[in-house]
């Protein structure tokens, strides 16, 4: 007995350990087989069909528009309402603009973008392919000679590669305005004098960099979503924690990995 | 196709699941224009087989080959090759939600073929009036009744005209009536269209029907495959417990017995 009580929390450990090195084994493979498809599926009968893409271009993208919109104009203010009073403690008005126009750029504009894209479009992901992995549709589409990867995981990824970068442009656009709209009152100039400091300032570097992260990001709400959902067992009950691990696994690896990048890319 | 050639060579399977094994080295035939029933209990191990001959699983161990081509050596093109020509109709139907039935039957046929629009919407609807279902094509699977879902899935198996059928379990979850249509449908669909068609069913009424043989599995072995007649009057003690519904004598042993509920760690399963 004494001998299973220390055998069995290693057992445990690397049984978990095991575990999560298979699914990124799984994520990776369904990174490189939709890469793989889409680059040469057409040659041999697994085309991806562009109406796929614009399909779920248009679910990740499009649709998220509104919801987008209203978070980038909040954050935009709320950032203009913290940097100018804590600015104006040592009256450093002038530094508002730069302040908030990297920091939106740079960061807040992917960010918030990535984890609402994630909540709306990764669960919504992870909920389709379990549901279908449930009801056996995803063994119907693999025996019709439709690779599931192929018809369901590639159109996901590579719209969400081509939506989430242009949702964070989007998105630093409208946070800027909003910034605009509180603080040029406040610091005495036009919001139009305020958006053309702030094109003044802005190199494309630093935009550059809330797109790099925003494809990172990108890849990692769909293989997340993707895998999960192909992993589903149990029946709704198991759609049903697949979608909430989608969710909560994006989100944390989005914060960790935003982290990790703004330090490489700021050193 | 030559009739002495089988169109499905299954020879010394194994199948596992974690340290359980499910299917104890099969061997396991079927020839052009039969109808094979796989019939057994629950946990016999029919679907395990049904999911290994429509290659979802690689063998373990042993070869199963479909249509001359052995699915654990097949590359990409030669799989998609043999897909084409195979259909296969699910337990639950496995219609995409998301699309209409009609986009659904016509699904194999759009991603295969470069047939125009026109003539892929008379096929499929076509289809559709084999299985007595003409007229449904612009309704949702979920507007559809269950023996309707079966149908439909039917077509859907159907419609690349395949050899070889697979039919998982046509008529659980049905009432009688519609399943007794579905078995005159499979029967049709073999005399029609020549179709070899392998059944996976425990309905034994059903099995009796439609079968040109009958393979009874359980606990992972074949015990019997043979005519219907012959199934019938066999004398093998398991197959007359599962044709005439008795209960089967597990003999107890006491010091497992014991073992298994005093065990700290529950066995994995039996082996």
């Amino acid at each position: 007995m004494t001998v299973l009580s220390i055998t069995r929390p290693l057992e445990n450990l690397g049984r978990a350990t095991l575990e999560s090195l298979a699914g990124i084994g799984h994520a990776a493979m369904l990174l490189l087989e939709s890469f793989y498809f889409a680059a040469t599926g057409w040659r041999h009968g697994q085309p991806v069909r562009l109406r796929m893409v614009f399909e779920q271009m248009r679910q990740i993208g499009v649709d998220a528009l509104p919801i987008v919109a209203l978070l980038a104009m909040t954050i935009g203010i709320m950032l203009g309402i913290q940097f100018v009073a804590a600015l104006s403690e040592f009256g450093a008005q002038s530094q508002v603009v730069v302040a908030v126009a990297k920091s939106v750029t740079r960061e807040f504009g992917a960010l918030i973008t990535a984890i609402l894209v994630a909540g709306r479009s990764g669960s919504a992901l992870a909920a389709r392919i379990g549901s279908m992995s449930v009801s056996q549709e995803v063994d119907a589409l693999a025996v019709i000679g439709i690779d599931p990867v192929r018809y369901l995981a590639a159109p996901a990824l590579i719209s969400m590669l081509l939506m989430l970068p242009a949702l964070t442009v989007f998105a630093d656009a409208v946070s800027i305005s909003g910034a605009a709209l509180y603080s040029s009152p406040a610091l005495n100039i036009t919001p139009t004098a305020y958006i053309s400091q702030t094109l003044a300032l802005l190199t494309p570097g630093d935009i550059g960099q809330g797109i790099a992260k925003s494809l990172v990001f990108a890849v990692l709400i769909s293989l997340i979503g993707i895998s999960t959902g192909f992993s589903v067992s149990g029946g709704a009950e198991g759609v049903g924690r697949a979608t909430t691990r989608a969710v909560v696994l994006s989100i944390c690896y989005i914060i960790v990995a935003d982290m990790i990048f703004s330090f490489f890319l700021n050193r | 196709m030559n009739a002495a050639i089988p169109l499905i060579e299954v020879d010394q399977l194994e199948a596992w699941y974690g340290r359980r094994r499910i299917l104890h080295g099969i061997d396991f035939n079927v020839n052009a224009g039969e109808i094979r029933v796989i019939m057994g209990g629950s946990g016999s191990g029919k679907s395990t087989l049904l999911r290994h001959l429509l290659g979802l699983h690689k063998p373990r161990s042993g070869t199963v080959k479909i249509l001359g081509t052995d699915i654990a050596k097949a590359g990409e093109g030669e799989m998609l090759a043999v897909r084409r020509q195979i259909g296969v109709s699910f337990q639950g139907g496995a219609l995409l939600t998301s699309m209409s039935v009609g986009d659904n039957v016509a699904l194999p046929l759009r991603e295969h073929t470069k047939l125009d629009e026109n003539t892929i919407r008379i096929m499929s609807r076509l289809k559709l009036e084999v299985v007595n279902l003409g007229g449904f094509q612009d309704l949702m699977p979920s507007q559809l009744s269950g023996g309707m879902i079966k149908r439909a899935a039917l077509a859907r198996a159907i419609v690349m005209d395949p050899k070889l059928l697979f039919f998982d379990e046509p008529s659980a979850g049905l009432d009688p009536v519609v399943s007794a249509e579905l078995d005159e449908l499979i029967l049709r669909l073999r005399d029609a269209l020549r179709m070899t068609i392998v059944v996976v069913t425990h309905e034994l009424d059903s099995a009796f029907k439609i079968a040109d043989t009958i393979t009874v599995l359980d606990q992972g072995e074949i015990l019997l495959t043979d005519t219907v007649d012959k199934v019938r009057h066999t004398d093998n003690e398991r197959i007359q417990d599962l044709l005439n519904r008795r209960p089967r004598e597990v003999p107890v042993d006491a010091d497992a017995y014991l073992r298994r509920l005093t065990e700290e760690q529950g066995p994995i399963g039996y082996v």
